[in-house]
Formats: structure tokens, C-alpha cells, sequence
């Protein structure tokens, strides 16, 4: 569905991402990890069109929308959340979300209508009303993802919607992502909650320094020895491989805690 | 629904003054009152809807007020023809100013001072051009008659009533159409909005557009009603700061919002002139102490009184 290749984009003296390809595929959830730095933003910027590549090509369903602008991105079926939200701060919620309804509806009553329908499908029924800057954390990221819903895309891009929720708000959105993969939405997303992503994800790319290091299903991906050295530092693989078997001994005793 | 009711009563109510006032000084000043209000809607378009804080609105106010008096005066156009090309030349600047200013990313405090600057070359171009009278100005013919746009009070009343109508039925249509709300996506936050699917730039060039095209209907009526104009009048800060003024003092972004300020100023005014006498400047004076005093005690204007009682 959507397919990134040799993508590469230099800010400055940094390379944020260098020779990047993946493949999305259709109905998935796709998970992009990698520690902080890694270019994972930049990436989404790039694919949604807020930054435009130094070289490669982003294709969606068959056509070429490299360095398109992001409006037009978005209409062709690509949604994204950021990852500081931003919100509509002085709107209600409704009206929040009426403007990504209004993508595909011209008429206000049509749009407003869709706004309650995407609320109460991610739990944002009772706080319609509400005026954005009076949320919650947890609710600005809803109502981020509520918004780029209401467009109606075909691809969602989120960018940590997890982020700085607790365990149990976590709990509760990660049946609302996969719900709205079961709807036909393939979603393409950051995230740094591990317990997501081993939870959600059917597939898992990996970035380090810009570089693509890792890909596969997650259980293969969480043993992978370059991406724990990517998380933990050089050698940590080899360290854990070697301290796995003295830990299990020495647990019975406890002395080694 | 409320809203359209409200405008139209409020439009029958000034409509019939003239029937039960006669006194000249009180339809003046209702006059005044109604085309502030006009301005202000204007700009409050741009600025209170987009957040595009303009501070030379008086670009497209001189452009329509000179664009009627020089065809008026040099080539005798009928005035009511002078109307729709006054708006089609102050649209036309509105263009200009935001092809250049919007596709650039000009944004804030930027697009304000590039605002202040077209207004003040158009300024400069009036004083020294032959075709606007140069510093002289423009004065134009006295014809009384109706079919040349000169009336008795009770006529012009009628005139800047149905021009104020107009804004208020744009500003209505503004809050509950797909495009008020693009606009106000834009305002609250431009990268969301692009993500959502609005086109940032045509719809900031479209809310430009539409302000000053309401703003030159201002500048038409006050060439109409005063017979005359001169660079200062029409492009002066005078003008831009009368515009934004009274939406910040009535409540920004709220559809009654210029139509109170412009009530509560033009009452300010002239209770200074009778208090103070025609000591220059001192209206000025007086204004930047409101304008000073509303910002720190009633951001939200005189509307966001109602509001909050009504919340």
C-alpha cells in the first residue's frame, strides 16, 4: 500500500534518514520503532508530506506522491497525528473533528454528524462539547486521532498516540487501534510502548541513525541482537546473552540482587 | 437560527429610525456607528476568523474609495456603477497582498508590518499621482438625486445598513459553512490543519480577499456620504486602526462583536469631542487607552461578557 524507497533527508550537517525503504502493507498494523533520534518523525514528515526528501521516492497505491504538499496528501488518503498534539485549542471537540470530516463533506450539518459518529467510535461521545484546551493528555490524543479519522483515510499515520498515557488509558486505546484496522484502515505507527506493539503490531521496521536495521514480525524483532544494541549500547547483546545463564542460577540464592 | 433572527431584527430596528428620529445629529451618528461596523467586520473576517492580524487594512478601504471618486470624477461613472468595480479593484489588492504575503509563509507580526507597508506606498502613489487628485484630492460633484447615490441621512442610513447587512450575513455564513470552519482551522493551528486536508494558502488568499472586498464597500460609502477623499483619509493608519479596533473592543472573532465596539467607540468619541472640544488628536488618545484597558481586563471583548454569563 504504501512503499518507501532509498529515502534520504539531510538537516544540515545531520543525515536524519539515509537509503530508507519499506513496504506497508494493506489491512496491517505496521509498527516503526527505534530509540530517540532515530529519524522515525522525520520519516512521517516525510511520507505526509511536511518535509520534502533529499532523495527516494514515496509511492501510495501505485502513484508517485513524493514532495506533494500535505493537503494534498491527505486527500489522497493518507491521515497523520502528531506527536505534540495540536489541537484546535479554542473549538469544542465537535468542532475539532468536523474539520477533517469536512474533507470529504461540504456541508456543515453532514460534517458535525460524522464528528459525533468518529467520537463515539473512539470514546469521545460525552466530551463533544468539551473545548479543546480543557482535555486531558489522554483526550487531546484521541481527539488527535479522532481528527485524522474523520478524513477518512485509507493509511493512518500515528505518531506515538501512547506517549505520556498511563498504563490503564493505554489499555483502553489499544482495542480502539485495532478496531480501526478491523474497519479497513491500514495504520502505519511510531511508538515506544513495547507492550503495544508486540500487542498490536503484524509487522516491525526498526530505525537507528537513519538507518533501517531491522524488520520482521515482532517476536522475531524483540530478539534481534541489532536492535537491542540500538536500544542499549554497543555489546549489550553479547552482555545479555552471557548474563542470562548466571542470573538463573543465582536467583534461588538472591545474593545477587 | 437565533443569529439570523437577531440581525434581523436589528436591521429592521435601524431601517425605521428615520421614521421616528429626525434629529440629524442621531441619524449621523448612526451612520457612523454602521459603517465602523462594516470595518470591522472586515477586518474581524481576516483577523478575528483567520488570525491574520492585518494593521493596514487601509489598503483596500482607499483603494475602493478612490476607485469609485476617480472614475466618478474623471470619466462621470453613475455611482451605483462605481460600486461593483470599487469592491472588484479593493478585492483585486486583497489578491495582491495575499498571493504575495500567504505563498511566502508570511505569518504574525511579519504580515502585519507588510500589511502597514502596502498601505503606506498606496499612500505615497495617492499623494503623487495626477489620477487621484495628488495631495489634494478628490472632491466630488454635488448631484442630489437618488439615481447618483446622493440622499438625504435617512437615505444613507438605509445604504451603509444594507452594506453592514451584507457583512453580517458573510460573517453568519462564516461560522456555519465548510469554509469558516477551514478558516478558523487555520487560525487555531496551520500544521494541523494541512494534515486534516485544508490548503492553508488558498484558504488564508480566499478569507484576504473577502475582507477587503467588504472592507472597499467602506471605503466607497465614505466617498459617497463625505463627497470626498485624499491620501491621508483613504490610505492613512487612521482607517486601519478604526477597523481593527472595534472587533477587539466588541469581541474578536464573534459576530456582534464589530457591530458593539463600533457602538461603544463611536459614543466614546463623541463624548470626548463635547467633553474635550476639537483638541486634536485627543479621540487618539482616548482610543488607546480603551484599546489598552480591554485587552488587559476583557480579552474577549464586550461579547465575551455575554458569553460568559450565557456559558
Amino acid at each position: 500500500m504504501l512503499e518507501v524507497r532509498g529515502l534520504s533527508i539531510r538537516f544540515g550537517g545531520v543525515q536524519a534518514l539515509e537509503d530508507v525503504s519499506l513496504a506497508v502493507a494493506a489491512r496491517s498494523i505496521t509498527a516503526l520503532i527505534g530509540p530517540n533520534g532515530a529519524g522515525k518523525s522525520t520519516l512521517f514528515g516525510a511520507v505526509s508530506g511536511f518535509l520534502s526528501p533529499d532523495a527516494g521516492t514515496v509511492r501510495f497505491l501505485g502513484s508517485d506522491i513524493t514532495g506533494l504538499p500535505p493537503h494534498r496528501i491527505c486527500r489522497a488518503g493518507i491521515a497523520r497525528t502528531f506527536q505534540i498534539v495540536q489541537p484546535f485549542a479554542a473549538q469544542t471537540v465537535r468542532e475539532n473533528i468536523a474539520v477533517g470530516a469536512h474533507l470529504s463533506r461540504a456541508s456543515r450539518r453532514a460534517a458535525l454528524a460524522h464528528a459525533e459518529r468518529i467520537a463515539e467510535q473512539l470514546g469521545l461521545a460525552a466530551q463533544l462539547d468539551k473545548v479543546a484546551a480543557n482535555l486531558t493528555v489522554a483526550g487531546r490524543k484521541r481527539l488527535e486521532l479522532a481528527r485524522a479519522l474523520a478524513t477518512g483515510p485509507k493509511l493512518l499515520l500515528l505518531d506515538e498516540v501512547l506517549a505520556g498515557l498511563n498504563p490503564q488509558e493505554i489499555a483502553e486505546v489499544l482495542p480502539v487501534v485495532r478496531g480501526i484496522r478491523d474497519s479497513g484502515v491500514t495504520v502505519f505507527m511510531i511508538e515506544h510502548v513495547m507492550q503495544a506493539v508486540m500487542n498490536l503490531a503484524d509487522a516491525v521496521f526498526v530505525l537507528n541513525d537513519g538507518r533501517l536495521i531491522a524488520e520482521g514480525p515482532p517476536a522475531q524483532i524483540a530478539g534481534d541482537a541489532r536492535v537491542i544494541e540500538a536500544y542499549l549500547g554497543h555489546g549489550a547483546a553479547e552482555r545479555l546473552r552471557r548474563a542470562a545463564p548466571a542470573t538463573s542460577v543465582a536467583a534461588p540464592g538472591g545474593a545477587h540482587a | 437560527m437565533r443569529e439570523l433572527a437577531a440581525i434581523g431584527v436589528f436591521a429592521l430596528a435601524a431601517a425605521m429610525l428615520p421614521a421616528f428620529v429626525s434629529s440629524g445629529f442621531v441619524l449621523h451618528l448612526a451612520i457612523m456607528v454602521l459603517y465602523s461596523t462594516l470595518l470591522g467586520q472586515a477586518w474581524n473576517l481576516l483577523a478575528g476568523f483567520g488570525g491574520q492580524y492585518s494593521f493596514g487594512h487601509a489598503l483596500f478601504f482607499g483603494t475602493g474609495a478612490y476607485a469609485s471618486a476617480a472614475l466618478q470624477v474623471h470619466l462621470g461613472l453613475n455611482a451605483w456603477l462605481a460600486l461593483p468595480v470599487a469592491i472588484a479593484c479593493g478585492a483585486a489588492a486583497g489578491a495582491l497582498v495575499g498571493a504575495l504575503s500567504f505563498r511566502y509563509g508570511l505569518r504574525g507580526s511579519y504580515f502585519a508590518l507588510v500589511t502597514l507597508a502596502f498601505a503606506e506606498v498606496f499612500r505615497i502613489l495617492a499623494n503623487s499621482v495626477q489620477f487621484t487628485g495628488g495631495g489634494v484630492g478628490l472632491l466630488l460633484p454635488l448631484k442630489e438625486s437618488a439615481a447618483d447615490l446622493q440622499f438625504s441621512k435617512a437615505g444613507f442610513l438605509h445604504l451603509i445598513l444594507a452594506l453592514t447587512l451584507a457583512g453580517f450575513l458573510v460573517t453568519w455564513w462564516l461560522k456555519h459553512s465548510r469554509f469558516g470552519a477551514w478558516l478558523a482551522a487555520v487560525r487555531d493551528s496551520e500544521e494541523s490543519a494541512a494534515a486534516l486536508g485544508v490548503d492553508v494558502v488558498r484558504v488564508k488568499f480566499a478569507a484576504i480577499v473577502l475582507s477587503a472586498a467588504l472592507m472597499s464597500a467602506g471605503g466607497f460609502f465614505y466617498v459617497q456620504y463625505f463627497h470626498y477623499i485624499d491620501p491621508h483619509i483613504a490610505y492613512g493608519p487612521a482607517v486601519s486602526v478604526e477597523a481593527l479596533l472595534g472587533p477587539i473592543v466588541g469581541g474578536l472573532g464573534t459576530l456582534f462583536g464589530p457591530l458593539l465596539g463600533a457602538a461603544a467607540l463611536q459614543l466614546l468619541g463623541e463624548l470626548t469631542r463635547n467633553l474635550a472640544g476639537d483638541v486634536p488628536g485627543v479621540s487618539l488618545v482616548v482610543y488607546g487607552a480603551v484599546l489598552i484597558g480591554m485587552v488587559m481586563f476583557l480579552p474577549r471583548g464586550v461579547a465575551g461578557l455575554v458569553s460568559r454569563r450565557g456559558a
